[in-house]
């Protein structure tokens, strides 16, 4: 997976964003993550650990909150959780369906100081 | 001072998708079509790229970006068919960005140009979330990986324009359902045109062809 540049991304909009707002550190990161983004959290912190180095978020927490997979029946025009491998409308079992949630990727809040 | 909360809701990729946005729009005022061709590591990518500029070389001026993880293979091929190539190495990084194609565009002379085709990595997961600029994305996926890809990898189906099965010379031997695939396709992306290949003989290529004719034809101005 690709969280390197992930994390690079993340953090030159988090210390931009500390900056603008005159802030001297940050804290804390709250993140929300689809579940079909396939990030994997783990190597985020890796990641995060090391590109923060000598930044004002260096040593910052980071919380994760994920949003499930939902699909968009096109012929029923039903939502539902993905929950199985495959990608079956549980009211009609056909296979016509469009992803409507769980491709979220983007910092919610962070706590600065 | 003390400690407080920002609120930010900003998506990580924008950085990604605006580079992507002014590439488009740099590529627009040139008239010069970008497509973005995205597989699994020996689909095809470069051999469909090889058969296509053969193609079009008399016709149209084409520049081709390859990505790769290392090496500067693919873009020596096509170097040496005389064709103008931009290597990006990414050094391990598993996708192209914007910010790397943005780089390689400035080495290419837009004047003149009708056709940019990006190879990109070899991967069919990172590479569907990183909007390139490119006007259309095209996916292989070759009858030997399997026709459960689309549903093991659904994001990178649901950005393509185009789908093209490749290597169907050898679909004799090997399980892919190709009757029920175009089912498949439509069910994830009813947009998507789906043709299927071989750049080895050359079967259904003329559709490919018909395929970047048209998108060249339909540019607008």
């Amino acid at each position: 997976m690709h969280e390197q540049s992930i994390v690079t991304y993340l953090l030159s909009e988090a210390v931009s964003k500390a900056g603008k707002e005159k802030a001297s550190r940050i804290l804390s990161i709250k993140l929300v993550v689809g579940e079909l983004t396939g990030i994997e959290k783990d190597s985020v912190i890796f990641y995060f650990g090391f590109l923060s180095k000598k930044t004002i978020a260096e040593g910052a927490t980071l919380e994760f909150e994920y949003t499930k997979a939902q699909l968009r029946c096109r012929e029923c025009d039903i939502i539902f959780p993905k929950d199985r491998s495959d990608f079956i409308c549980p009211k009609c079992n056909k296979k016509v369906v469009e992803i409507v949630g769980g491709r979220e990727l983007y910092i919610e809040s962070m706590e600065v100081i | 001072m003390d400690k407080r909360q920002i609120t930010i809701k900003k998506d990580i990729l924008n950085a990604n998708r605006e580079i992507a946005c002014n590439i488009r729009g740099l590529l627009d005022k040139h008239q010069v079509r970008m497509i973005n061709i995205m597989s699994s590591p020996g689909s095809g990518k470069t051999s469909l790229i090889m058969k296509t500029l053969d193609h079009f070389r008399d016709k149209y001026h084409i520049a081709v970006i390859e990505g790769d993880v290392a090496s500067s293979i693919d873009a020596d091929r096509i170097t040496g068919m005389g064709i103008q190539a931009v290597q990006i190495n990414t050094g391990g990084g598993c996708h192209l960005d914007a910010l790397m194609i943005e780089k390689a565009t400035g080495n290419i002379r837009l004047e003149q140009l009708d056709l940019i085709i990006v190879e990109n990595v070899g991967n069919l997961v990172c590479t569907a979330d990183f909007d390139l600029g490119a006007h259309k994305n095209v996916v292989i996926l070759s009858i030997p990986e399997g026709d459960d890809k689309p549903h093991k990898y659904p994001l990178i189906f649901m950005e393509a324009n185009i789908v093209l099965v490749n290597k169907i010379d050898v679909a004799p031997w090997f399980d892919f359902d190709l009757s029920s695939f175009p089912d498949v396709i439509r069910g994830l992306n009813p947009e998507a045109q789906l043709i299927a290949v071989s750049t080895k003989t050359g079967e259904g290529l003329d559709n490919w062809f018909s395929w970047v004719e048209g998108m060249l034809n339909n540019r607008g101005y």
